[in-house]
Order: structure tokens, then sequence, then C-alpha cells
């Protein structure tokens, strides 16, 4: 699974880095999403598909 | 909820039990996701009461959050108050000009900083419960436990004196109240402004290791723009937190198999906490929003101009969405409730909620194992006149 996230519509709310905390951070200085891995390991993919349906802002998509 | 000939409804607020939402608003999550209602000054809008239709109009952009373009379901002076656009205030502000100041903040309250301060936040809990401990039962938990701890984590973070907590507790209160008049609420907000106006202004001139003062360094908003996110910040930090840990409380002392849970197997905090949220939902009489453009939604046509009120008290109880969502479970897996919101103004707290909360309930119910009501709970003063539900006192022993 790939995934992309665009830090221009994120709110910073978190929600990724709760559900996934592997595959998402939050940058220090403006709180916005950081990828730590673009392309997440199959064991990842079932809490990374919940991060991104649960991402209020829409900032997440994978492919 | 009283219909009219054309189908269209009041907003219900006439609770038939203290932990459920008026039971007509839940049965119209599956019945009616979406419906007009009439508003309390007559304006003809709309009732958005499922999970799946609350989650689309929150994260809709064709839906804005401007004060002044929203209409009141309730008592007109709620309304009247709510159209006044005020600097710094991005609650009632859109993007881009929302997306502005929500940048400058979010930084600070990170999932990682907010995990950072859980040591803090065990050291100043522990101290209530001792205070609580020299002074012997009876206590009211709201006055003792759960108002101090968010007060005090909010004002060390902004950099508020603690010792002013009557002015702002006071003025907060009033906001909050459905029930003050337009000029009580009015007076209230201006005092709240002047009094952290003050305080940024003292900031400016000697900075301290503070978010006031941090935002302050990178130069970029005045000192009205200040003063409005210091208000935004100290009232929405303090009472909805303090409500849920109390209110929260309540509900575990009626459910003592869950309450036991709780205070036994610290493995169902996180999922206590997202429990807790689901099912009591106190910010219950919103968010409004205003359609500002035609939208095509659930099969109904909302029109340029109208308002929407989206219940996410229903919303958190559709059977569609949570099975069994009447029964209060510790342990159900968390999968996402609206509590903090949707969208781009979801809660910019929430981390610093969840903090607070996976750290208090646990350490109250571990410290008087024995924690009861003080009174029968039918005598429990509930917060039905205020803008966040909760309980005004919870008489406790133990
Ligand atoms: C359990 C406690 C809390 C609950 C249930 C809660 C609930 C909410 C909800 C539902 C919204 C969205 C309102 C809307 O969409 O119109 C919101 C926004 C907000 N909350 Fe909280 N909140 C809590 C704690 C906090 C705390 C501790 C803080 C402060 C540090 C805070 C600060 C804010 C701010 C600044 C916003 C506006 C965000 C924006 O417009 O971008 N909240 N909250
Ligand atoms: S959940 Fe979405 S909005 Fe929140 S930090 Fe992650 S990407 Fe950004």
């Amino acid at each position: 699974m790939k995934i992309k996230a665009d830090t221009e519509i994120c709110i910073g709310a978190g929600m990724c880095v709760l559900t996934a905390p592997e595959v998402f951070d939050q940058s220090e200085d403006d709180g916005t999403v950081v990828l730590l891995d673009p392309d997440p390991p199959a064991a990842q993919e079932a809490a990374v598909r919940r991060a991104v349906q649960l991402c209020p802002s829409g900032a997440l998509s994978n492919s | 909820m009283t219909e009219s000939a054309a189908g269209s409804v009041t907003f219900p607020t006439a609770r038939e039990s203290r932990f459920d939402p008026p039971a007509v608003l839940v049965r119209s999550a599956q019945e009616n996701p979406i419906r007009p209602m009439t508003y309390a000054d007559g304006h003809e809008g709309w009732l958005v009461t499922g999970f799946a239709l609350a989650r689309a109009v929150l994260a809709d952009l064709r839906f804005s959050n401007l004060p002044d373009l929203a209409h009141s379901p309730i008592s007109t002076q709620m309304g009247e108050r709510r159209r006044k656009r005020r600097p710094g205030f991005f609650l009632g502000m859109d993007p881009p000009e929302h997306t502005r100041y929500r940048r400058l903040l979010t930084g600070q309250f990170t999932v990682r900083r907010m995990k950072r301060l859980e040591p803090w936040i065990e050291t100043i809990t522990a101290e209530r419960l001792d205070a609580m401990e020299l002074e012997g039962p009876p206590t009211d938990l709201v006055r003792s436990f759960a108002l101090p701890i968010p007060s005090l984590v909010i004002c060390e973070l902004l950099g508020v004196p603690y010792s002013d907590r009557d002015r702002f507790q006071r003025d907060s209160r009033t906001l909050l109240r459905l029930d003050s008049t337009v000029e009580e609420a009015e007076a209230a907000i201006n005092d709240l402004t002047d009094y952290l106006r003050d305080l940024v202004r003292h900031k400016r001139a000697r900075p301290a290791d503070d978010l006031i003062s941090g935002m302050l360094e990178g130069g970029e908003l005045n000192d009205e723009e200040m003063a409005g996110i210091s208000v935004l910040l100290l009232v929405a930090g303090h009472e909805t937190t303090a409500n849920m840990i109390a209110l929260g409380t309540f509900a575990l002392l009626s459910n003592p198999s869950q309450l036991a849970a709780v205070r036994d197997d610290p493995s169902v905090t996180d999922s206590t906490v997202e429990e807790l949220l689901r099912y009591l939902t106190i910010v219950h009489l919103g968010p409004i929003r205003c359609a500002l453009e035609d939208v095509e939604l659930g099969g109904q046509l909302i029109r340029a101009g109208q308002s929407v009120t989206i219940s996410l008290s229903a919303a958190n109880r559709d059977g569609e969405r949570f099975e069994d969502p009447g029964t209060l479970d510790v342990t159900r897996p968390p999968s996402g409730h609206l509590s903090f919101g949707h969208g781009v103004h979801q809660c910019l707290g929430q981390q610093l909620a969840r903090t607070e909360m996976s750290v208090a309930y646990p350490a109250l119910l571990r410290r008087f194992p024995n924690l009861s009501l003080a009174i029968p709970p039918e005598e429990v003063p509930m917060r039905t006149n205020m803008a966040i539900y909760g309980v005004d006192r919870l008489p406790v022993t133990w």
C-alpha cells in the first residue's frame, strides 16, 4: 500500500499519530503530518486504513 | 420535538434520562438522518442526526462557521450572541483565514507534546487527591477535583495566573449559560478579553516560558488577535474537560462493573476515555453550520443561506454506526466518535483532554476504591441549561 499526505490541508489533529504511530508523526513546528513510511508493510495496513478514514481534514489517501 | 404539518421539527432539548440525549433525537439518527427544522427565529433550516451525514457536513467546506451567518435552533438570546465576529476567535472563521491561526497553534498541541505533559498532569492530579484526603469526605468532586485539574493545566500552559481563576471561571460560566441575557454574555466576553489583553501586553514586555509568550515571539499577531485566541483557549480548555471528568465519574458510579474495570485494569484506560466521550457527548447542542451554496445531502437539497444543526449526541448514538449504542461499554474498541467534532474545526485541544482524562479517572478510583455518591443520584443537579452538558455539583464520599 502506498500512502500520501497533503500537509497543505492537514489541520494537525493528530488522529493519524494516535492510530498508526509507526507510519505517521507530527512536525514539531506546525503540528502537520509527517510521513515516516510512505510505503508501509502489510502488517500496518489495517491501522493505516483506519487513520485515513479517521483523519478529519481529508489530508491522507492510500492506493 | 414538535412536528409541523410540513414535517418540520423544532430542536428537542428535554432529556428523559441523565446520560442519554432526548429519545426523539436518537431515534431520528436512523429514521430521519437529515430533516427540516424550524429555528428559534422562524428560519427554516435542517437538523442532521445520522453519523455519516454529520461527518459529511463537518468535513464539507461549502458549510461555513461564520457566526453572523448562522441561525440558532434554540432561544433567540443565544442566537443573538452567536452573531459577532471577533479578532483571533478562529472557531468562528472559515479557511483560509481559519487555517492561518490554527497553523500557528497546532505545533503546540501535537500528540507527542501532550504525552510529554503526562507526568506533570499526574503530579497535579495527585496533589488534588491529597487535598481531598486531608479535607475528608464528603466533598463536591467538581470543586475539589474535576474543575481544578483542567484549570491548572490550561493556566500553566497559557501562562495565566491560576490565582485569577474566580474572575475567568465566573465569566466563562456566564458565557456558556444558555439563559444569560445578551448583555450579560457581552459583558462577560468583554471582561475576559480585557483581562487577557492586559496579560498579553504584559508578556510582550516580559516574555516567559508559556504558550502566549511563544506565540508573541513569531511577531505575526497583534494584541487583539492574541487576546481573542487566548479567550478561546481558556474557555474551551477547562469547562469541557471539567465536565467530562465529573460527568464521566458519575456515569461510572452508576455502572459499578464498568467502574471496577477502570479501577483495576490499566489496559482499558484508553478505550474508557473514548467510550465516555462518545456516550456522554457533552457538546450536546450543535455545532451549527451555514450552507454557502446549494448542497445536496442525504437526498435533500440544502439551499444557500440555510442553517444546518449537527447533533453530535444523536450521531454518536447512531445504531448504523455503533452496536448497542445506548450501552456504556468501557472495553468497546475505539472506532472514531464525533465528540471532538470533525473537519477543519476538530478540537485543537483533544490530545490534551485525552491525557487529562486518562490520568484523572484511574487515579481517582485507585485512591478512593470505595468512592460513592453522597446524595441520591436523582438529586445530582444536571447542567441542562448550559452549552456544555455536565453536572453542577457531584457530592461524593469514600
Ligand atoms: C473533553 C473535552 C473537550 C471536548 C468534548 C471538546 C469538544 C470540541 C468540539 C466538538 C469542537 C468543534 C466545534 C465545532 O466544530 O464547531 C472543539 C473545538 C475546539 N476546542 Fe475543544 N473540546 C474539549 C477540550 C478542549 C481543550 C482542553 C482545549 C484547549 C486547549 C480545546 C480547544 C478547542 C479549540 C481551540 C477549538 C476550535 C478549533 C478550531 O476552530 O479549529 N478543547 N472542541
Ligand atoms: S489526522 Fe489528518 S489532519 Fe490530523 S494530523 Fe493526521 S493528517 Fe493531519
